[in-house]
């Protein structure tokens, strides 16, 4: 449990770290909160010659509202995002998924940048994201682009993030209506068996709009559009809650675990998935 | 007397003896990390050893190629079987009669086993060395399931005990047989179940798990080549065992051999054993001179140290038709994987496990066990528990909810009606033991009224009707057990290790300002001996318990003792304390009446000094006696004030408890609540309460793990499942319940003090506690017997099979 040596870089700016990631090509991976970097390094799954610490970079930290837009710099942590008040108010699914990561010394390390950017289909906040329907910032050695949390991922730890490429920030429109965010796992400090973020809004008791993605139950977040339409333009009724489970179901492909067999992971799916759009229903 | 003159209960309250909250004095420095642990020991020129470990479960080793690593600067050696076989250290005993593997010779048998031994200047030129050893391995055929293994065409797992028809314990009858132990009287067993009205068959299966203490396994040798000394500091549950073994294996004389243990961060059996690390560890001391390192990290404890369980127990019971239980068989396949490094007391292959009639008076019984080897790590070890004895309790608790469910009766009137009586004790049970003192019904009866276990079947019938009205998706469980445990082992005359009598020892000098300090055989890893020990000393010669030292740990200053597991501390250490306490007071009776010129027969003892009978103004405390020991020439008297006692305890103690276990259980997600947890414990008389309270509270937070998510699981080839804390369940706060403590006190006639031992009774009773909740739950759904763990899947299952989800 000892990871291989390798050469430290603490850039000030994002032009050295992006430097560094220029010079040495798919030798060098930054580093953020390492909670998922260096228990890999230790296992020796990730071999890293050159280690890009980002954290004297302070155009990557901070939350800001404004014009009705969240944006999080990349190297936020999980707990200045549960102890925001601005992000409390403005998207408060953000602080309900994070208490819910790993347990409070990861979440003083682990960062909204890294959680997304790793591609590991059991992290939290990427089908988060893309219930927010939420835009990744790359920049790279080329300038910077702009990705659609709803593209991002390809497979596991596969994304459309270029190796020369850092995440600076995330952002999306604050959400309005009713939220949920419900996971189920084993223990304090687990990944999710079944994870489900669900934003809706009602108007004149019909529901008006509606985001519902999952975690851990593919190789990549799963953003169902079938399990929105379902409920839109319904009262959310139960028949309406119904046919929006069977549709996120469809779109799951779970895979056994020391969690258990896929079987089983999909009948949770259903049950959580049915709790957290109850739950935002009774938001709205 | 005036005022002044503190009261009989002052003088009482001062010494913090027998039965006072005493906090815990080990935990200022716990608390302040100011402990002293094997990996804080540092000495100069320190090496690091580190292990290769096997990839596959079952594997031909064709070669080790170690020029890489050696040629790696700050690589001091790579220590492979073949340089060990010269020393005939390529193998050593284990406790349980087999022998072990040191290093890979010639085959590996489990993942995870020690290939090479790599030792280097730090530990992370250990780590980059180990990657750069080349093992060729040819994998062969690989068996984790110990039915398959004694099918006939099983692969040969042991073929170094090619042709060997018996082992240690009798015959083999299979290539991959260890043993069959057996007692009680099958024939009778047999016609009394065929006579029965009422039989229920069962088999129930507790799963392997592993001790997991927070602190992993290690240790520092270091030979000091100038003065013939090794110094051995380790996570030792059992000090003087190793030193024994060590020269044993090393031809080192014994007096030039020190074992340390230090501060240990918990070892619940993980820490009995002697692993391959220490054996390399003292090889590479010696062979370098210098001090060698080698700590464990939790890959490493999880899946090469011992594992706990790991037993098939396949029951039948039997009862009269209004549930008096008439018999009960069981025979057991105990999967010990790929070594028998059981931790047993020698006659005992299958430890006490045939407590298995329980808190029950079962006038026949009989038990088998057939010891089975495995591709699986080597272990066996009495994870909080005495020897087999969680397993023994799960398993009668078990049958007696199937023999309730068979019977259509209430368990808990079920047990009632079966239990030994109160005036039954001394209890001779049908397997053999001799159960001191007991009073079950008390206990029983006293839990049941305070759970209101009558209002909680109420209410888990309503909610039962509620379920299937479809008004509710939760179902409750009262999980209910009444365990007798076997602890305190034991009587030389039928308990020895490797050898040696399971006496135990405390040596006691008091100094001449009247504080004291007392060393003992044991080792405390956690339990508390600095405090609770220094309480029965207190109460035995009135001095107050913090002017007393314990010390253990250290074999060039403790007196030999067998150690610290099986909840044998206090039982047997505990004795031995008392006993050497009383050897204190009969001395200093004798000062006090040459400094009160009385004759001796004339004083009494009383709280904390010798008082003159019927003159109480004439008394000399044990302050004053313990200064006239060292200061005035007392004819016919040794100066000094010492005592040391060995104490071979005439029996085993036999603890006891009611534990009542309500548990929600979600039928959809297979998630769970404890609503409520009420642990009586009756063992003996009782110490200090606050450590019994602590020690319960652990023990049951152990129990929940292991009922409900911990488990070592392989694969079909043999890959462990659960080798971090991710897949391995240790419950945090968050997980633990909230937990109702009580007890009765029923003292153990034989012992000096009356105590028993609590540390292990939490874990044996509340497995079964917790694993029948699960079961009642779903007990009017039709469920007999679900295994262990019972975590969200296995529940979810449960429900799944019994149609539950629609
Ligand atoms: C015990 C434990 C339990 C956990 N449980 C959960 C859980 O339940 N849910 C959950 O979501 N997470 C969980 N985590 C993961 C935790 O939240 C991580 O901290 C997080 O996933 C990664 O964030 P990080 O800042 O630590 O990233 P790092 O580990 O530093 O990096 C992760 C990866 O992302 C890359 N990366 C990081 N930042 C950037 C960037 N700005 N631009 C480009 N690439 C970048 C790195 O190169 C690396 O490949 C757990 C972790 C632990 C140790």
């Amino acid at each position: 449990m000892i990871a291989a040596a390798f050469e430290y870089h603490r850039p000030a700016h994002l032009k050295g770290a992006l430097g560094v990631l220029a010079e040495y090509g798919d030798d060098a991976r930054v580093l953020a909160g390492g909670h998922s970097l260096i228990p890999m390094m230790k296992l020796r799954m990730a071999a890293v010659g050159h280690l890009v610490d980002l954290q004297d970079i302070a155009d990557l930290k901070g939350i800001r509202v404004a014009g009705g837009r969240v944006t999080i710099g990349a190297m936020t942590t999980q707990h200045e995002m549960i102890a925001s008040a601005d992000l409390a108010r403005a998207a408060p699914i953000i602080a309900e998924a994070a208490v819910q990561i790993a347990d409070p010394q990861v979440r003083y390390m682990g960062t909204i940048g890294g959680n997304v950017a790793n591609g590991d289909p059991g992290n939290d906040m990427p089908g988060l994201m893309q219930c927010l329907n939420a835009t990744f910032t790359l920049v790279g050695p080329d300038g910077s682009r702009e990705v659609a949390a709803r593209d991002f991922y390809h497979s596991a730890y596969v994304t459309a993030r270029e190796d020369g490429e850092i995440l600076t920030q995330i952002s999306f429109a604050a959400p309005t209506g009713g939220y949920a965010y419900e996971k189920q796992k084993r223990k304090i400090g687990d990944y999710a068996t079944a994870a489900c973020a669900v934003q809706l809004t009602k108007a004149g008791g019909k529901v008006t709009s509606a985001a519902v993605a999952m975690t851990n139950l593919a190789d990549t977040p799963v953003f169902s559009d079938a399990a929105g339409a379902a409920l839109v333009g319904t009262s959310g009724d139960a028949a309406a809650v119904k046919a929006a489970v069977t549709a996120a179901v469809a779109a799951i492909s779970p895979t056994g675990d020391n969690r258990g067999p896929a079987e089983f992971k999909r009948h949770i799916a259903g049950i959580i998935i049915g709790r957290a759009i109850t739950r935002a229903l009774s938001r709205a | 007397m005036n005022d002044l003159t503190p009261t009989p209960q002052e003088r009482i309250a001062k010494l913090k003896g027998l039965g006072t909250s005493r906090k815990r004095v080990e935990d200022a420095r716990f608390t302040q990390g100011k402990g002293n642990y094997v990996d804080d020991i540092k000495m100069p020129g320190m090496l690091h050893g580190d292990f290769v470990r096997s990839p596959y479960a079952h594997a031909r080793v064709k070669s080790i190629n170690a020029d890489a690593a050696r040629a790696l600067p700050g690589v001091i050696a790579v220590l492979t079987a073949a340089d060990l076989a010269p020393l005939n250290l390529h193998w050593m005993p284990t406790l349980a009669g087999d022998r072990q593997m040191v290093l890979a010779d010639g085959k590996v048998l489990f993942q995870g086993q020690e290939v090479a031994f790599v030792v280097a200047t730090d530990r992370y030129v250990c780590a980059d060395a180990i990657e750069l050893v080349e093992v060729d391995y040819e994998e062969l055929p690989v068996v984790t399931d110990p039915f398959k293994a004694l099918e006939p065409g099983a692969p040969v797992l042991r073929e170094d005990l090619a042709g060997q028809t018996s082992g240690a314990h009798g015959a083999r009858r299979h290539h991959n047989h260890i043993f069959l132990w057996e007692t009680g009287d099958e024939a009778a067993t047999n016609q009394a179940i065929e006579a029965a009205e009422v039989v229920a068959e069962e088999m129930i299966y507790y799963h392997r798990v592993h001790p997991c203490p927070l602190e992993t396994c290690g240790c520092v040798a270091s030979m000091d080549k100038v003065n013939g000394k090794l110094t051995v500091f380790g996570t030792f549950q059992a000090p003087h065992v190793v030193r024994t073994v060590a020269s044993l294996l090393s031809g080192i004389e014994e007096h030039n051999i020190r074992v340390v243990s230090p501060d240990i961060g918990g070892g619940f059996g993980n820490k009995v054993g002697v692993y391959p690390g220490y054996v390399c560890s003292i090889v590479a001391s010696i062979v370098t001179g210098k001090p060698v390192k080698w700590i464990e990290d939790r890959m490493d404890n999880l899946m090469a140290t011992a594992f706990a369980r790991d037993y098939w127990m396949k029951g039948r019971i039997s009862a009269t038709k209004d549930g008096k239980i008439t018999g009960l068989h069981c025979h057991v396949t105990a999967d010990h994987g790929a070594f028998d490094a059981c931790a047993d007391p020698t006659k005992f292959p299958a430890g006490f496990f045939h407590i298995c009639t329980g808190s029950y008076d079962i006038p026949v019984a009989y038990v088998g066990v057939d010891g089975v080897y495995t591709n699986k790590a080597p272990g066996g070890v009495a994870y909080r528990c005495s020897f087999r004895v969680t397993e023994a309790a799960y398993f009668i608790e078990r049958m007696i909810e199937v023999l309730a469910i068979e019977l259509g009766m209430d368990a808990a009137e079920l047990r009632a009606k079966n239990f030994i009586r109160k005036d039954r004790f001394p209890y001779t049970s049908a397997l053999g033991w001799e159960y001191d003192s007991g009073d079950y019904h008390t206990a029983w009866d006293k839990a049941l009224a305070a759970v209101d276990y009558a209002g909680l079947r109420r209410e888990q019938a309503e909610r039962v009707a509620a379920f299937k009205r479809g008004e509710t998706r939760k179902l409750l469980g009262i999980g209910l057990t009444h365990f007798t445990e076997i602890v305190g082992a034991g009587p030389v005359k039928n308990c020895d290790i490797l050898g040696m009598g399971m006496f135990d020892s405390c040596e006691i000098r008091i100094h001449p300002t009247g504080s004291a300090i007392a060393r003992l055989g044991t080792i405390s890893q956690g339990q508390g001996h600095a405090t609770t020990f220094a309480q029965i000393l207190a109460t035995e010669i009135g001095l107050p318990a913090d002017s007393i030292t314990i010390e253990e740990g250290d074999t060039d200053t403790a007196p030999y003792g067998l150690g610290t597991y099986g909840s044998r501390s206090t039982p047997v250490a505990g004795a031995a304390t008392a006993m050497a306490g009383r050897k204190i007071r009969a001395k200093a009776q004798m000062i006090a009446a040459w400094l009160l010129e009385v004759h001796d027969g004339d004083l009494e003892w009383d709280i904390d000094r010798f008082v003159v009978k019927g003159a109480p103004e004439r008394f000399k405390t044990m302050k004053d006696i313990a200064y006239a020991a060292y200061h005035n020439a007392i004819p016919g008297i040794e100066p000094g004030l010492e005592a040391v006692s060995y104490y071979d305890p005439p029996n085993m103690t036999y603890p006891f408890g009611a534990y009542v276990c309500v548990m929600e259980i979600d039928v959809d997600t297979g998630t769970h609540e404890v609503r409520q947890f009420y642990a009586l414990d009756d063992c003996g008389t009782r110490i200090n309460p606050m450590i019994i309270e602590g020690q319960v509270h652990g023990g049951l937070t152990e129990a929940l793990a292991i009922a409900m998510g911990q488990e070592i699981a392989y694969d079909e080839i043999g890959n462990c499942k659960n080798s971090t804390l991710m897949d391995f369940f240790l419950p945090t706060a968050v997980e633990t319940p909230h937990y109702t403590t009580d007890y009765t006190e029923t003292p153990s006639p034989h012992h000096p003090i009356g105590a028993k031992g609590v540390g292990e009774s939490p874990n044996v009773g509340g497995v079964p506690a917790f694993s029948n909740a699960v079961h009642d739950a779903f007990r009017a759904f039709g469920l007999r017997q679900a295994h262990m763990p019972h975590d969200h899947w296995r529940i979810w299952k449960i429900a799944n099979q019994l149609g539950l989800h629609g």
